[in-house]
């Protein structure tokens, strides 16, 4: 078996089991789709389970998305909108061979992918600020500002919605049962899954688009193939779309 | 063949030291090496799983509880269930004899992506090393299911450790179905059209639908049970008005086509080897095709029979209870058109030929039981009885093992270049299909009287079922060990098998025995349909009969 016999010349990019450059292309996007499903189908259960419980508890999910800080998380949905059309820009680039637009348009698709993962966690600081009885993190490090009514939206032990506290009102007596807690905390434990999982995604993306854009710099990509580019695009759009679906499920309400 | 030694092959080195040598195997990407890879890890999880089981059979010889106690007992079964589902009946039949079988028979030099098939095989030892650890670390007691909210709120054992063992080999199981819907899509050789594939392409194709689309569901319920597990709130909590429930929605969800991801691979093995060992071509291939898509489909409505008791509603119970027997008709289409090929062949019964009717023997018995459990009223009356075991043990085991044993021996002269030893083959055939049937089928029987899973205690009345059963395993255990060692005594005594020693139609036959790296010297093209027989093909066979030949 001579290792030669199946050489494709100086075709850049192509690996050795392929035949064609259309064909490896094919492949990729291909699986960059398929792969692009299974991402949709894990936060499917997510959706699934918001579902479920915004059927079971329709106000308190009403109440529940007024105390997500909404100003932020819109600026953060036009942030991610801005990148993914940097991102467009960039595969359309790559097609036009232009390398130095390449690595400008991905390096801003960073920057804006970080200051989105800023924001988002200035917003998850804010909830444990709360916790710790500040009014925002910034007094929480600086020992500054107190908060007025005591509030804590993480969940777990020291949860305490503060509609809760005057435990006389409607929702509360949805938990009627003895011991059993409001289901408050469901809302804000998806929150935190399902934009966390959401904010892993996001940093993977970073990794991704970093690696291309390394790759652009070392031109590595040309008119004839630029497939990295384009895949890699795909999955950032993928992040930007699931944020579009979890913008209004959760702030919206 | 004359010639007394092998070809070079995807098995030769040239490497020159040890450690050479093992990088050569651990950083290879063909996906031929990845496959006997996989081979070696799956079956020593096979081996400790079967270990696991043994445990529990001796501990069940008596009805009082006196070799473990209550809670060791739902350690051992659990091993058992956690390491047989997701390290051995999941990946066995499509990241072995796939990994090995995809590109070889569709003309392709190799899967799509090799380095992200590597990358599975690491995944799938990752999860491993997860599970092995917790085990080692006292195990987990919530059955393999991980029903909340006792794995989320009650249960003190390893479970975060296991469900991320889980978790891990999930993402195996996705890149390697991945890997396949993308090479059979893309990567097939000129003239290989959808309807020319051979059955075994069909059945792994459906399989990766399930894989890609499934797996991350069970991903996300497991991720969730470790979130609320480590933080002591979430959403299976009933304490915050969270639903146990949802996580049997969500795990069913992936779990019941999970056992079709089992089973679909080895039905497209049963089609290859019943063809060949009839010679004819496979009677009804578009249906058997089709039936694949049928059932990888229909596996996704189906979830809810798991859960006939669990308070679900009676409306729903009974739409399950419809569509599940809806599965009946692909699943016996398979059947039927099996025996319709066997019908005038010309079969000889060599080994693989026998794990394959064996395989529809069991798979009979347990299709149909699935049937009576499919009934809501019946399944009321036995659920979470040995009933239920032994229907799952006849589909999931009874199908998937003889399917992956006949797979096995059939393509060990590809993967190997040497033949096994007959005899031993058909005797082991025999001791396994002759012991499959003595531990199980009693279980149906002390099911059905009420025996329920789970308990190491049990009334005195059941003690003969059980030591029956007891009895069955330790044949079938030397059942599985016969092969091991014949077949490893093979690599170094077996005849050299020469390209196609069973005389079969299908690319992979076509070139050398053990394939050369790049699989094919020339990309082949193909101008048959699969399974092409010739007419007088069976007219040859019986005047070259002798007694001993190999067909």
């Amino acid at each position: 078996m001579a290792t030669t016999s199946h050489g494709h010349g100086q075709t850049p990019g192509l690996q050795h089991h392929f035949d064609t450059p259309g064909q490896q292309r094919e492949a990729a996007t291909l699986g960059m789709w398929a792969f692009l499903t299974t991402e949709i189908m894990l936060f499917g259960g997510i959706f699934m389970a918001y579902t479920v419980f915004r059927w079971a508890y329709p106000e308190i999910w009403a109440t529940a998305a007024t105390h997500l800080n909404t100003p932020l998380a819109a600026i953060n949905t036009v942030v991610l909108l801005v990148s993914s059309l940097t991102v467009a820009l960039a595969v359309h680039a790559a097609q036009e061979g232009n390398r130095r637009q390449v690595v400008t348009l991905l390096l801003v698709t960073m920057v804006l992918g970080a200051s989105f993962l800023g924001i988002k966690f200035t917003e998850y600081g804010e909830k444990f600020a709360h916790c710790a009885g500040y009014a925002n993190p910034v007094a929480w490090m600086t020992g500054g500002e107190r908060l007025a009514e005591p509030e804590c939206l993480v969940p777990g032990t020291g949860f305490l919605f503060p509609a809760e506290a005057s435990a006389s009102s409607g929702e509360a007596a949805v938990a009627a049962q003895p011991g059993m807690k409001s289901p408050h905390q469901l809302f804000f434990f998806l929150y935190f899954c399902a934009t966390g999982l959401h904010a892993i995604h996001m940093v993977i993306g970073l990794a991704v688009v970093g690696t291309i854009a390394w790759m652009a710099s070392r031109g590595r990509f040309s008119p004839e193939y630029y497939t990295p580019v384009e895949i890699g695009g795909l999955y950032w759009h993928l992040i930007d779309i699931i944020w579009v679906f979890l913008f209004p499920l959760f702030y919206l309400v | 063949m004359s010639t007394t030694a092998l070809p070079q092959s995807y098995m030769t080195n040239r490497a020159t030291t040890t450690i050479e040598w093992i990088k050569s195997w651990l950083f290879t990407v063909d996906h031929k090496r990845i496959a006997i890879l996989y081979l070696l890890s799956i079956n020593f999880y096979f081996l400790l799983g079967g270990m696991a089981a043994s445990m529990v059979r001796i501990e069940l010889v008596t009805p009082q509880g006196d070799l473990m106690s209550a809670d060791m007992y739902n350690r051992m079964f659990t091993l058992h269930g956690v390491i047989m589902v997701f390290f051995f009946l999941i990946p066995a039949v499509p990241a072995v004899l796939g990994n090995f079988l995809v590109p070889l028979m569709i003309g392709a030099r190799d899967l799509a992506f090799p380095r992200i098939n590597l990358l599975s095989w690491y995944l799938y030892m990752g999860g491993g090393l997860f599970a092995l650890t917790a085990a080692v670390f006292g195990g987990v007691d919530t059955g393999w299911t991980f029903y909340t909210p006792f794995s989320s709120t009650y249960s003190n054992s390893n479970v975060i450790l296991t469900i991320t063992g889980a978790f891990i080999m999930g993402f195996s199981s996705i890149l390697t179905g991945l890997n396949f819907i993308v090479t059979i899509h893309k990567m097939r050789a000129p003239g290989l059209t959808w309807f020319r594939l051979p059955l075994f392409i069909w059945a792994n194709y459906a399989t990766s639908l399930i894989q890609i689309l499934a797996t991350p569901v069970l991903g996300i319920a497991l991720l969730l049970v470790m979130v609320e597990r480590l933080w002591h709130v979430g959403i299976f909590d009933p304490a915050l008005g969270g639903d146990p429930l949802l996580f049997q929605h969500l795990f069913w969800f992936y779990s019941h086509p999970a056992v079709y991801i089992m089973i679909l691979p080895a039905m497209g093995v049963i089609s290859e080897l019943i063809s060949t060992f009839s010679r004819k071509r496979v009677f009804g291939y578009e249906f058997i095709a089709f039936s694949s898509i049928a059932i990888a489909i229909l596996g996704f409505l189906v979830w809810g029979h798991h859960m006939f008791v669990s308070s679900q509603s009676v409306y729903s119970g009974l739409v399950f209870s419809f569509i599940t027997m809806l599965v009946a008709i692909p699943s016996a289409i398979k059947v039927f058109n099996w025996t319709a090929t066997l019908y005038k062949g010309s079969i000889s019964y060599r080994t693989p030929m026998l794990y394959a009717l064996g395989f529809i023997g069991l798979f009979i018995i347990g299709g149909l039981t699935g049937i009576f459990l499919g009934v809501v009223a019946v399944d009321i009356h036995v659920t979470d009885t040995y009933f239920v075991v032994a229907h799952f043990h006849y589909v999931m085991v009874g199908g998937t093992i003889m399917a992956y044993l006949g797979g096995i021996h059939y393509w060990w002269p590809k993967m190997t270049g040497r033949m096994y030893n007959e005899v031993w083959g058909t005797i082991s055939a025999l001791v396994v299909f002759i012991g499959f049937n003595m531990t199980f089928f009693p279980q149906f029987v002390m099911g059905y009287l009420g025996m329920p899973r789970r308990y190491h205690v049990y009334p005195e009345e059941f003690q003969i079922y059980h030591v029956m059963s007891t009895a069955g395993a330790s044949i079938l255990a030397i059942g599985f060990i016969i092969p091991i060692i014949y077949l490893t005594l093979s690599l170094r005594y077996g005849k050299i098998a020469g390209d196609n020693p069973w005389d079969a139609p299908g690319l992979e036959w076509t070139t050398t025995s053990p394939p050369p790296t790049y699989n094919f010297e020339q990309t082949p093209i193909v101008t048959e349909e699969a399974y092409a027989f010739h007419p007088e093909a069976a007219h040859e066979d019986a005047e070259n009969w002798r007694p001993g030949s190999p067909l």
